[in-house]
C-alpha cells in the first residue's frame, strides 16, 4: 500500500490542535513542557473552552507559555500564579482559570500562595511541572531536587543536612480540604501521556463543576538541566524520580472532604 | 444632596467602594486600616451589588489577586498600611508594567520596620517615586478629610482607567481612624460585561473570542528595543498625567510671603497654623497638594515668584521637601525651602508649626527680603 | 502483514531531533535523519515506513507537535 494512499484527510488520526499555534516553542529538545502544553491545548479545543479559558503563566521556562496556546493569558510574578488565578476566578466565576507552574515557582517562592489557594478551594486547575530543578535560571536546586542530585547550586549533590529534603508538595496539597482532585502523572511515554490527558480532562471537568481546586503534578524531565540526552533523561526519571514521586491519584473527592492519605 | 453620615475614614473607603460599583476587594488585616475589610465583610456587598470581597493570606497575595482580577477589565482595589505596602511593592511594579488599572489605599503608619501603628507620612517617597523596581509612577491622591476618603475612591478609579495605571490613595492613620460627617455618593451599578468589552476588549483577558487575537497581560519583554519602547510609552503617560491631572488647594496664598506646603493630616494642622500666623501679622498661606504624583510643581513655581520662603510640613524626616526644592530650583527662584516634621507617629501641633516657621525664616522676618543662598 | 497501515508526516523544520518519537515507536519505524534541518537538528523521518501501524505513539510524545499521523485499513 503506497504511503500516498494513506495520507488522506479521511485517514487522519493525530494532528496538532488548532488551539496551539504554529510558533516553534523555545523549549529545549525533548522538554516535557511541550507535551503538557499540547495536551492542554487539545483539551481546551475538545471541551470547547477556548472562549472561557484564562491561563496564568509562571516565572520559569514556561514564562512564555502564552506564546503558544491560543487563549487569553496573564503573566504572573514568580510564585504568585495561584493568587493571580484567585483574583481572576473570584470576579469571573464563569471563566475557566488555570495556573501552569514549575517546582521552583510553586513549591519554593510560591509555597504560601499555592497552599492558601488550594485551602480556599478556589475553582481553578493547577498544573504543576516537577522536574526537580530550576530550568530557566540555569539548573539550580529546587525544593523537589532529589537527595544527591547534582545541580548548579548543589555541585556535589543535594546534601539533606545542608539543603533539607526533597519536598512532596503534592502530598501536602492532597491534605487540604479545598482540593477535589489531586494526582501525579507523567508524559514521558505514550501511555503515561495518554493517562495524563485523561487526568487533566477530569481535573478540568471538576473545575467546571465547581468542585474545588484540581491539582495535577506532572513528573517531568529537564534534560538540559540534568545534563543528559532526552532519552537518558526519561530513563533517569523513571529510575529515580518516579520511585520518590510515585504516579497515581492522591485524592479524588469533592471540596470539604479530607484526603484519605 | 447625597446621604449624610458620621463615619470613620476607613469605613468610608469601604462604603465608597461599594457605591462606586467596585467589582472586587482583596486585602489583609493591618492596623490602622483593618476597618476597611471589616466594614466590607459586614456589609456583604456580594448580596447587593455582586462585589467580591476576599481576605487573602498576605499582602503579597492580595496585590496579586488585584493583578489577576484587574487584568479582566474590572474595578478592583486593595488597602493596607505601610509595612503591607512594602510587601505589595513587587506586585505594584508588575501592575504598572502590565498597565493595569486598580486602586491601592495606603493608610500610613510610622516606620521604618514594624515602627508604630500611629499616623505617619513617611511613605511619600515610596508612593511618588515608585516604591517597587523599575521606572514607573502611580497617581497618588492625598485626602485630608473623611469626605475626601469618600470622593477619592471614585476619582482614583476614574484616573486609573483613564491611564490604565495603578492609582493610590495615600492617607494616614489619623484620617483612617477619625470620624467626620460625610456625604456619600449614590449607588452606581457595576459595569456590565458588555461595558467592559466595549472599554477594554483590546487588552483585558476576558476570554479569547473568534473575532479577536488573544490578549496577553504581561510586563515581560525580552527584546530590549521593544522594552525601551514600552518604557517610553509609560513615561509619555506619566508626562500626560503631569500636564492634566495636577490637583491642589491654595489657602490664603495670594499675598503670601511664606507658603506652608502640607498634605493630608499635616495640611489640617497647617490650616490652623496659618490662622495663628495671620493673627500675628505674618503673611502666611497654605498650599495643599491633593495629587502628590503628579506634584503641583507649577503652582509652587508661580508662588515662588513672590514668596520669600516655603515650609514643608510633613509627618516624616522630610521627603516632599525635596520635590518643593526641585520645583523652586527649576523656576530659578531664590526663595528658601525649609522643612518641619514630626516622626514616630506624632502629629505636629499648629503652634509648633508657627514656631518652626518663625525660627527657620528668622532672617527673612528680620530683614523683610528674600535671603539668597 | 498488519491489518492496518499507518503513515507519519514529520514537519522537519519544527523537529528538534530529540528522538523521543524514535524511542516511543513500537515498530522501529522512525529514525533521525543523517541530514539536518535549517536549525541544524537531525530531524525524525520514517526510515522503515512499511512497519508503521499508525498507533500515534510518536505524535503523543512529541514535545514540538510536529508529527501528523494517518491510518488506513491495509488493502
Amino acid at each position: 500500500m503506497d504511503i500516498k494512499e494513506i495520507i488522506k484527510p479521511e485517514n487522519l488520526v493525530y494532528q496538532k490542535s488548532e488551539v496551539l499555534n504554529d510558533d516553534i516553542m523555545h523549549y529545549c529538545p525533548g522538554c516535557s513542557h511541550g507535551v503538557v502544553h499540547k495536551i492542554l491545548a487539545e483539551l481546551i479545543e475538545e471541551m470547547g473552552l477556548q472562549e472561557k479559558t484564562i491561563g496564568i503563566a509562571p516565572v520559569g521556562c514556561a514564562v512564555f507559555a502564552y506564546n503558544y496556546i491560543d487563549i487569553d493569558w496573564q503573566e504572573a510574578a514568580h510564585g504568585r500564579a495561584p493568587a493571580v488565578a484567585t483574583g481572576v476566578a473570584r470576579v469571573n466565576p464563569d471563566n475557566f482559570v488555570f495556573t501552569y507552574q514549575g517546582d521552583g515557582d510553586l513549591a519554593s517562592i510560591g509555597a504560601a500562595e499555592i497552599m492558601h489557594a488550594c485551602n480556599r478551594g478556589e475553582n481553578i486547575l493547577v498544573v504543576f511541572i516537577n522536574n526537580g530543578i530550576y530550568g530557566m535560571t540555569g539548573g539550580q536546586m529546587a525544593p523537589t531536587t532529589l537527595e544527591g542530585m547534582v545541580t548548579a547550586t548543589t555541585p556535589y549533590g543535594r546534601n539533606v543536612d545542608l539543603n533539607g529534603y526533597p519536598m512532596k508538595i503534592t502530598n501536602l496539597i492532597a491534605q487540604l480540604p479545598g482540593t477535589s482532585y489531586v494526582t501525579r502523572q507523567a508524559v514521558h511515554t505514550a501511555a503515561t501521556a495518554r493517562k495524563c490527558k485523561r487526568s487533566l480532562k477530569k481535573a478540568i471537568q471538576n473545575v467546571l463543576d465547581k468542585k474545588g481546586t484540581s491539582f495535577v503534578e506532572v513528573v517531568s524531565t529537564c534534560n538540559s538541566g540534568w545534563k543528559m540526552s532526552p532519552v537518558e533523561a526519561n530513563n533517569w526519571m523513571e529510575e529515580n524520580m518516579i520511585p520518590y514521586y510515585p504516579l497515581g491519584d492522591l485524592k479524588d473527592s469533592v471540596k470539604g472532604e479530607h484526603s484519605e492519605n | 444632596m447625597g446621604e449624610l453620615r458620621l463615619m470613620k475614614g476607613n469605613e468610608v473607603l469601604a462604603e465608597a467602594a461599594i457605591r462606586c460599583g467596585c467589582d472586587g476587594y482583596f486585602g489583609y488585616p493591618i492596623t490602622p486600616q483593618s476597618e476597611v475589610m471589616e466594614t466590607l465583610m459586614a456589609r456583604q456587598p456580594w448580596n447587593e451589588t455582586g462585589m467580591t470581597v476576599l481576605q487573602a493570606e498576605s499582602e503579597v497575595a492580595s496585590i496579586n489577586m488585584v493583578y489577576g482580577a484587574a487584568a479582566t477589565g474590572k474595578k478592583i482595589m486593595t488597602s493596607s498600611s505601610s509595612p503591607g505596602i512594602s510587601l505589595m511593592a513587587e506586585g505594584i511594579s508588575y501592575i504598572a508594567g502590565a498597565e493595569l488599572p486598580c486602586l491601592i489605599v495606603n493608610v500610613q503608619r510610622g516606620g521604618p520596620g514594624l515602627g508604630t501603628i500611629q499616623p505617619s507620612q513617611a511613605d511619600y517617597f515610596q508612593s511618588v517615586k515608585g516604591g517597587g523596581h523599575g521606572d514607573y509612577k502611580m497617581i497618588v491622591l492625598a485626602p485630608a478629610s473623611v469626605q475626601e476618603m469618600n470622593d477619592f475612591v471614585d476619582l482614583g478609579f476614574e484616573l486609573a482607567f483613564k491611564y490604565r495605571n495603578p492609582a493610590m490613595i495615600l492617607a494616614d492613620g489619623a484620617i483612617g481612624q477619625m470620624m467626620e460627617k460625610v456625604e456619600l455618593a449614590d449607588q452606581k451599578p457595576r459595569w456590565t460585561k458588555e461595558q467592559i468589552l466595549e472599554m477594554s476588549s483590546d487588552w483585558a483577558t476576558t476570554g479569547k473570542t473568534a473575532d479577536r487575537k488573544k490578549n496577553i497581560v504581561t510586563s515581560l519583554e525580552m527584546d530590549s528595543d521593544k522594552m525601551e519602547e514600552n518604557n517610553r510609552r509609560f513615561q509619555e503617560k506619566y508626562r500626560k498625567m503631569e500636564e492634566e491631572e495636577v490637583r491642589y488647594e491654595a489657602i490664603q496664598c495670594d499675598d503670601a510671603e511664606f507658603v506652608i506646603v502640607a498634605f493630608g493630616t499635616s495640611a489640617r494642622v497647617c490650616q490652623k497654623a496659618v490662622e495663628i500666623a495671620r493673627a500675628k501679622g505674618l503673611k502666611v498661606g497654605l498650599l495643599r497638594p491633593i495629587t502628590l504624583f503628579p506634584f503641583p510643581k507649577k503652582a509652587i513655581q508661580e508662588l515662588a515668584r513672590k514668596a520669600k520662603g516655603f515650609l514643608s510640613v510633613e509627618m516624616s524626616a522630610g521627603q516632599m521637601v525635596e520635590d518643593i526644592k526641585l520645583s523652586v530650583y527649576e523656576a530659578g527662584s531664590n526663595a528658601r525651602v525649609n522643612h518641619f516634621g514630626r516622626m514616630g507617629g506624632i502629629i505636629p501641633t499648629p503652634t509648633e508649626v508657627v514656631e518652626a516657621l518663625e525660627e527657620k525664616f528668622s532672617w527673612e522676618l528680620s530683614y523683610g527680603v528674600k535671603r539668597s543662598y | 502483514m498488519a491489518k492496518v497501515k499507518g503513515a507519519v508526516v514529520v514537519d522537519k523544520e519544527g523537529c528538534k531531533g530529540c528522538s523521543l518519537c524514535v524511542e516511543a515507536c513500537p515498530h522501529d519505524v522512525l529514525a533521525l535523519h543523517k541530514e539536518v534541518n535549517s536549525k541544524g537538528y537531525h530531524y525524525s523521518y520514517m526510515e522503515n515506513p512499511d512497519a508503521c501501524i499508525g498507533c500515534a505513539n510518536c505524535g503523543v510524545v512529541c514535545p514540538d507537535t510536529c508529527i501528523t499521523i494517518y491510518r488506513a485499513k491495509a488493502s
